[in-house]
């Protein structure tokens, strides 16, 4: 980390950013490559990758001082699997032609990224995965890929994907897996939307049949991928706690606007249990605030890990009080057509579609019982359960 | 807009300074005051012991950190407070620190008179020289803090925390607010059998006494409410000071306690129910510090902040002793472990200063969700 990068270093390449590429007369995109160049992408990426070496606390410096010129940023959103999985883990494992290749388009934005993790078979139990990579027989050094995947977001609109494939299935499961870089407008990549309990498909299946993939698309030594992914999926927990939330700002705000508004759908039951739920949303937030000034200190606690769960089952629980709260309207749903968003929306739409995505809170990016898990091994050093497949070669695992 | 934004934007975190506090606290306790030793003395009739008390008080200064330094005392705040109830929490130490040096101690400083007797008071309260209580209810809220203002000096109130170690009571009373001496004729400060061991409580009953007036009606009841809402903001700490220590101990419990060949700590059940505690108590650690820090600030947020704290830390604390004694199998059930000291007082503190559900309405009406 460089010490010459302070505050007022990073506040005086944004002026000269801003003064460069005034953002009212320059394009959205012409803007998001000079602010890249300019090493203000993201501050603690290395020198010449988008950063500054700089502390990761400095980047709200930045953001504030680029949101008040109405600078236009670069969607996080939509871009959000590629910020917050493949950016670290091409950082932390790719050579260095991999991180000239896909940092940039990635961070601008003109480069989507999906994530090809889990399969049919291998959900909570990552690692048990079946697709497989094999040599070219060619000559070529190349991998050819064969399975499926499954709960891939963005997948229908992703230009790459980080894909984790058995390269050897002698070995126990963790030790066969390498860790890819997948086109997806290659041959024998096919995406299929996956309609969900919503009535939408914002997530896909993914085919891959006798996919090829260059060498130089790895990520790491071959049979190191599970280590690379656990980068990956180390990033993916982390991404929670940066902006601060406004009390009342997730789904409770919502809640409690209606309450105010219409004072004939009170009821005594209601009443206490939004009471509950309200004061349990502001504990949420202000732990979420915590462990934020936690990671501005350079303290960061491992509260990170439980935020999830309790995200998950305070959605859960509001947005069904908010059903019930709607009494006659609460019967009612906006639209069943399926539709293939681009972004995933946990809050937009009416309660029936909140309530009903709020299911999926505690099974995505690791179920809830998982975590839980994770908690109580990691955090709390409580022994771990006796298992049975850390020894034995993947392909003699039951399936 | 929602009727109530964030004030200020609170400061989370424990300060260097607040963790000296804390370390000094920690170590005078495990000295003085560890389990055995806090059973003994609940069993021995004589709760408090004064040594411990002089020590915490005067050796570390404790009594006095929320009085300002001209007036006697260490010139800190409710967040250094909160750190010293946090640590009395999780050793479930009798100790008149949250009765007197918070709960009596705000009531005389929201006073504002730096001299005469209320001033006196402080400075005997801030050297560790006096304790006092407020004469109200353990259970009282602090929206009911101006209605405690009725009547007269000549009455019966019980329920009254730390009583039997008080040297002063202040009273409120519908002519204002009164300093009563517990050692003066027409005092009487009878013990009652309490369901929490570790926080005496007595009736205290006036009769015929002469005691100092200290304010006029109105400051009082706004002395006496601040006072209660400090004792209820800071009384979070204490809930997970407490939780803290029953989560601790049971997941060392179960790492070395074996049935059927494994630890018991190992089974997903009980794996799945610490889990589901430490979050709750890192989540209650956030709602207690943002609580101390209103208060500390003097932030128009405080009463909400109280609000939210008390509703929540209450059941995590009370969950999380529950759990201790269910995990700790029959061995929580003796009276040798200390975990139903903790159960006892866990139960206790979550009709103190007003139950969740009291706080609750407080959030409905600072928010403006009212009732049907």
């Amino acid at each position: 980390m460089s010490a010459t990068v302070d505050a007022a270093e990073v506040r005086r390449l944004t002026r000269e950013l801003l003064a460069a590429h005034p953002p009212a007369t320059t394009g959205r995109t012409d803007f998001l490559e000079a602010r890249f160049d300019a090493g203000l992408a993201w501050v603690h990426y290395p020198v010449g990758l988008g950063g500054l070496d700089a502390p990761r606390s400095l980047q709200p410096v930045v953001d504030a001082g680029l949101a008040a010129a109405g600078a236009p940023d670069n969607d996080p959103r939509r871009i959000g699997i590629g910020l917050g999985m493949a950016a670290p883990t091409i950082l932390g494992f790719g050579t260095d032609e991999q991180k000239q290749r896909f940092l940039r388009p990635l961070w601008v934005g003109d480069e989507v990224w999906c994530q090809l993790f889990s399969e049919p078979g291998a959900g909570s139990d990552l690692a048990a995965l079946a697709t497989r990579a094999v040599r070219a027989e060619d000559g070529t050094g190349d991998w050819v890929v064969d399975g499926q995947k499954v709960w891939t977001s963005s997948a229908h609109v992703a230009r790459w994907a980080i894909l984790i494939a058995r390269t050897d299935p002698d070995v126990p499961k963790h030790r066969g897996i390498s860790y890819f870089i997948c086109d997806m407008t290659d041959p024998g990549v096919e995406v299929r939307p996956l309609r969900q309990i919503t009535g939408e498909a914002e997530f896909n299946e993914v085919f891959l049949t006798g996919v090829r993939i260059p060498d130089n698309r790895r990520l790491g030594p071959v049979g190191e991928g599970w280590k690379v992914a656990q980068t990956t999926l180390m990033n993916e927990r982390v991404s929670i706690g940066g902006a601060r939330i406004p009390r009342e700002g997730g789904m409770i705000g919502t809640v409690a606007r209606t309450w105010r508004e219409q004072p004939a759908l009170r009821t005594h039951d209601l009443h206490q249990r939004m009471l509950t739920l309200w004061v349990e949303a502001e504990v949420a937030r202000l732990t979420g605030e915590r462990l934020r000034q936690q990671l501005v200190a350079g303290q960061p606690g491992p509260e990170g890990s439980g935020m999830k769960l309790a995200f998950a089952r305070l959605n859960q629980e509001i947005s069904g009080l908010e059903v019930e709260l709607l009494g006659d309207e609460g019967l009612l749903y906006s639209d069943w057509t399926m539709r293939r968003p681009e972004l995933v929306d946990f809050t937009g739409r009416d309660a029936g579609y909140r309530y009903l995505r709020s299911k999926g809170n505690s099974i995505e990016g690791g179920t809830s019982e998982v975590l839980l898990n994770i908690v109580a091994e990691r955090v709390l050093g409580l022994p771990v359960e006796p298992r049975n497949d850390k020894d034995a070669a993947w392909k003699d695992l039951a399936r | 807009m929602t009727p109530q934004t964030e004030a200020h934007a609170p400061d989370l975190l424990y300060s260097e300074t607040e963790e000296d506090l804390r370390s000094a606290v920690r170590s005078l306790l495990a000295d003085r005051a560890d389990a055995p030793t806090v059973i003994a003395s609940v069993e021995s009739g004589t709760p408090y012991d004064q040594r411990l008390w002089d020590s915490l008080a005067a050796g570390i200064g404790a009594a006095g950190l929320l009085v300002p330094e001209k007036l006697g005392g260490q010139g800190a705040g409710h967040r250094e407070a909160a750190v010293v109830v946090e640590e009395l929490g999780r050793s479930v130490v009798p100790a008149p620190f949250l009765t007197s040096a918070v709960v009596a101690t705000d009531v005389l400083l929201a006073l504002g008179a730096d001299d005469g007797p209320a001033g006196e008071l402080l400075d005997g309260l801030a050297a560790g020289r006096k304790v006092a209580v407020l004469a109200v209810p353990f259970a009282t809220a602090p929206a009911d803090g101006a209605a405690a203002l009725a009547g007269t000096l000549d009455r019966t109130v019980t329920g009254v925390a730390d009583a039997v170690a008080a040297d002063v009571l202040l009273v409120p009373t519908g002519e204002g607010l009164y300093a009563v001496e517990t050692g003066g004729d027409g005092v009487t400060v009878q013990p009652l059998v309490a369901l929490d061991l570790t926080r005496p409580l007595a009736t205290v009953t006036l009769s015929g006494v002469t005691g100092t007036r200290l304010a006029e009606p109105g400051p009082a009841a706004a002395a006496v409410t601040r006072g209660l809402l400090s004792g209820a903001g800071l009384l979070a700490s204490e809930q997970l000071g407490l939780a803290e220590w029953c989560l601790t101990e049971t997941v060392r419990y179960t790492r070395e306690r074996h049935q059927f060949n494994r630890p018991v700590g190992s089974f997903q059940s009980l794996k799945h129910r610490m889990a589901q505690l430490w979050l709750q108590v890192v989540s209650a650690r956030a709602a207690a510090r943002n609580a101390a820090d209103a208060l500390a600030a003097g932030s128009p947020d405080a009463p909400l902040a109280v609000a939210v704290a008390q509703a929540y830390c209450s059941k995590v604390a009370v969950h999380a002793a529950e759990e201790c004694v269910q995990l700790h199998g029959g061995i929580g059930m003796t009276w040798e472990h200390p975990a139903h000291l903790y159960l006892k007082r866990a139960k206790a503190d979550s009709i103190a200063y007003g139950s969740a559900g009291r706080h609750r309405d407080a959030v409905a009406e600072l928010m403006e969700l009212p009732a049907p």
